[in-house]
């Protein structure tokens, strides 16, 4: 465990989250009823563009340290903000629980987003509310199950060579 | 098991006569496909249209080409692709027209998905660089510096890389930037007619990949930069190789102007085809090329410099219209900064190690094991086990020829990723490619495509 934990009177604030550092990068840990609300300050801010959303499965993780005290969910969509003008990078970070893996969609700040959310969809199963065209992007429309989970079974196909039970 | 249920679904199903069983039932990929117009959404309209909801909506509809939208009943629905020449790979576009314009346009990929992600969560980190080479097969090399770049700054180590390695890693991208933009050459060149140019692109860019397997051992998909350096030391004649190009090139490249920029012909099917303004261009997340011919001067390599490219000197090549003619002359120009680049490497390419000395992230020296047991008890660790991360995640964007390739890891402190990520140009910038195309005629599709010049191997990763 690191020495993230609640140091309140030191704890970096931006736009009401906390801010921490991870290997030298910024990193704003969102909650998930602000999601929208911040994305469009941090616009406000500079980082008009974004590079990089996608998503990671936690499950073989539950006791992890987000930092800054932030209560730690199976998901988290992570998003990687970019700003020309003052040529810095903010990444964020959006606890989803794995019971309800819901999230509003950035289509409405950030159209560049809509490829990446489809992906994190197909990928995780995460649903984007408010998404214009949700839909598989990668896997075949009729695909069971969301490959990048950490409990999905990869499989295998059966090989069968001929006079050989493989 | 869901990837079995997926296979035999159809197969255990009664078979419809043969009358009935089309081909679209079969190939068919239901709601990922271009919706009809009537189940259209009107944001998404409005983004294809321009609007990049920045804008009001009566903005919106003043920027666009099409007055009014005509009937369902007017239009039709054609595919382009999966399997066609100019389509670059697998790339499949859903075009609805109205006689030869454009109206619409959806690109369906996933056609090349092999799960590279999911794949690079079982290799080590040692063996992640021949995962994440093969994705973008046309600049390998700048792949595997944004997963080793990520690795070393995961591991801490990214400050200790000794002088050559970098200056080695920076030569070798700045060579692959060279061969992926001179087969952008002929790929562009072929699309649109020009097809003595895909003879000469494809001559050249074979010059490069012979330096690179004489320096590698193969011609793509090196694994050759990894984690904590490089996988060798240059060989010997490798500063003559290199002139070689470099003093073959100039020459080479007054040639394609004439045969290119010199036709009027080019210049027309190029020029004011598939314009997009800055402001889209950001807000569609696009980078290198398309973004720079809109007249953004944004360039990993100047502006968050990585790598030693802040003591190297270069312009950033940039457009002013956004176009797919100033797309195809900021590659042209790009391979002659980088040649400028590659100069200055050579006169000051230190001497020294190729990769870091810290036994936990590299293998030692194979005199060593011969004589050292620790040395083999590290050589059997790291080639078994593979090295451990420290818990933590990281995100390292780099300039590689088609934009922002970017790698997050996330490491649970074992010795495979917890999660790979790469943040691929080209699956960014083909999201561009509806409003490139609309109102635009069916030929300059393609040479819409081409100057967006994708590689679906790290589109569908």
């Amino acid at each position: 465990m690191s020495d993230n934990g609640p140091a309140a009177e030191t704890q970096e604030q931006l736009h009401g989250c906390p801010v921490i550092e991870s290997r030298g990068q910024r990193v704003v840990l969102v909650p998930r009823g602000d999601y929208v609300k911040v994305m469009k300050a941090l616009v406000a801010d500079g980082f008009d563009m974004l590079v990089d959303l996608t998503g990671v499965d936690y499950l073989q993780m539950p006791d992890r340290n987000v930092g800054a005290g932030v209560v730690p969910e199976r998901f988290e969509v992570v998003v990687n903000l970019l700003s020309i003008s003052r040529r810095e990078r903010l990444r964020v970070r959006v606890q989803v629980p794995g019971d309800e893996p819901t999230i509003a969609t950035l289509f409405d700040v950030h159209p560049g987003s809509e490829a990446h959310e489809r992906e994190t969809f197909d990928m995780f199963g995460i649903v984007f509310e408010g998404h214009p065209d949700l839909t598989r992007i990668l896997m075949p429309e009729d695909w069971q199950g969301h490959p990048l989970r950490k409990d999905y079974d990869p499989g295998r196909i059966p090989v069968q060579f001929k006079g050989a039970n493989a | 098991m869901s990837v079995a249920e997926h296979d035999t679904t159809d197969v255990d199903a009664p078979v419809p006569g043969p009358r009935e069983r089309t081909v679209s039932a079969i190939t068919g990929e239901g709601g990922q496909e271009l919706s009809s117009r009537a189940g259209m959404g009107a944001k998404e309209l409005l983004r294809e249209v321009g609007a990049v909801l920045r804008m009001s909506e009566s903005e919106a509809a003043a920027l666009a080409d099409i007055e009014a939208d005509p009937d369902e009943d007017q239009t039709m629905i054609i595919n382009m692709g999966p399997q066609h020449p100019s389509t670059h790979g697998v790339l499949r576009l859903m075009l609805e027209l109205q006689g030869e314009t454009v109206l619409r346009c959806k690109p369906i990929i996933g056609y090349l998905h092999t799960g590279m992600e999911k794949t690079g969560e079982q290799l080590t980190y040692m063996q992640g660089g021949t995962n994440v080479t093969r994705m973008d097969y046309l600049s390998p090399l700048n792949n595997e510096l944004a997963f080793s770049l990520a690795v070393e700054k995961l591991l801490g180590i990214d400050g200790d890389i000794p002088e050559r390695a970098v200056w080695m890693r920076m030569l070798l991208s700045e060579l692959n930037r060279m061969s992926s933009h001179l087969l952008f050459l002929a790929t562009n060149g072929m699309d649109i007619g020009a097809v003595s140019m895909m003879l000469y692109g494809w001559r050249e860019r074979e010059e490069v990949l012979r330096f690179f397997q004489k320096v590698t051992g193969l011609r793509m998909n090196h694994n050759f930069i990894r984690p904590g350096g490089l996988a060798a030391d240059l060989p010997a004649g490798w500063r003559d190789d290199v002139l070689d190009i470099l003093e073959m090139l100039p020459s080479r490249m007054e040639e394609y102007e004439i045969l290119m920029n010199g036709q009027p012909i080019w210049r027309e099917r190029l020029q004011g085809v598939g314009v997009i303004t800055a402001r889209e261009a950001m807000a569609l997340g696009t980078s290198g090329p398309i973004l720079r011919s809109t007249g953004v001067a944004w360039d990993l390599r100047k502006h968050m410099p990585y790598l030693r490219y802040d003591q190297v000197d270069f312009d950033v090549v940039v457009g002013a219209y956004g176009d797919a003619y100033d797309r195809f002359a900021i590659r042209l120009n790009e391979i002659r900064e980088s040649m400028r680049i590659v100069y200055q490497i050579l006169d000051r390419m230190p001497q020294g190690d190729f990769r870091v000395q810290n036994k936990k992230v590299t293998p030692p020296p194979r005199a060593r094991i011969d004589e050292s047991m620790e040395a083999l008890i590290h050589h059997f660790k790291i080639f078994t086990e593979g090295f451990k991360v420290p818990e933590g995640e990281v995100y390292v964007g780099i300039e590689s020829p088609r934009g922002e390739i970017g790698c997050y890891i996330v490491s649970d402190g074992s010795s495979n990723p917890y999660r790979m990520h790469m943040r691929a140009p080209s699956f960014v910038n083909i999201q561009a490619m509806p409003h490139m195309m609309r109102g635009g005629m069916v030929a300059d599709a393609v040479a819409v495509i081409s100057s967006v010049d994708p590689v679906l191997g790290e589109v569908d990763r």
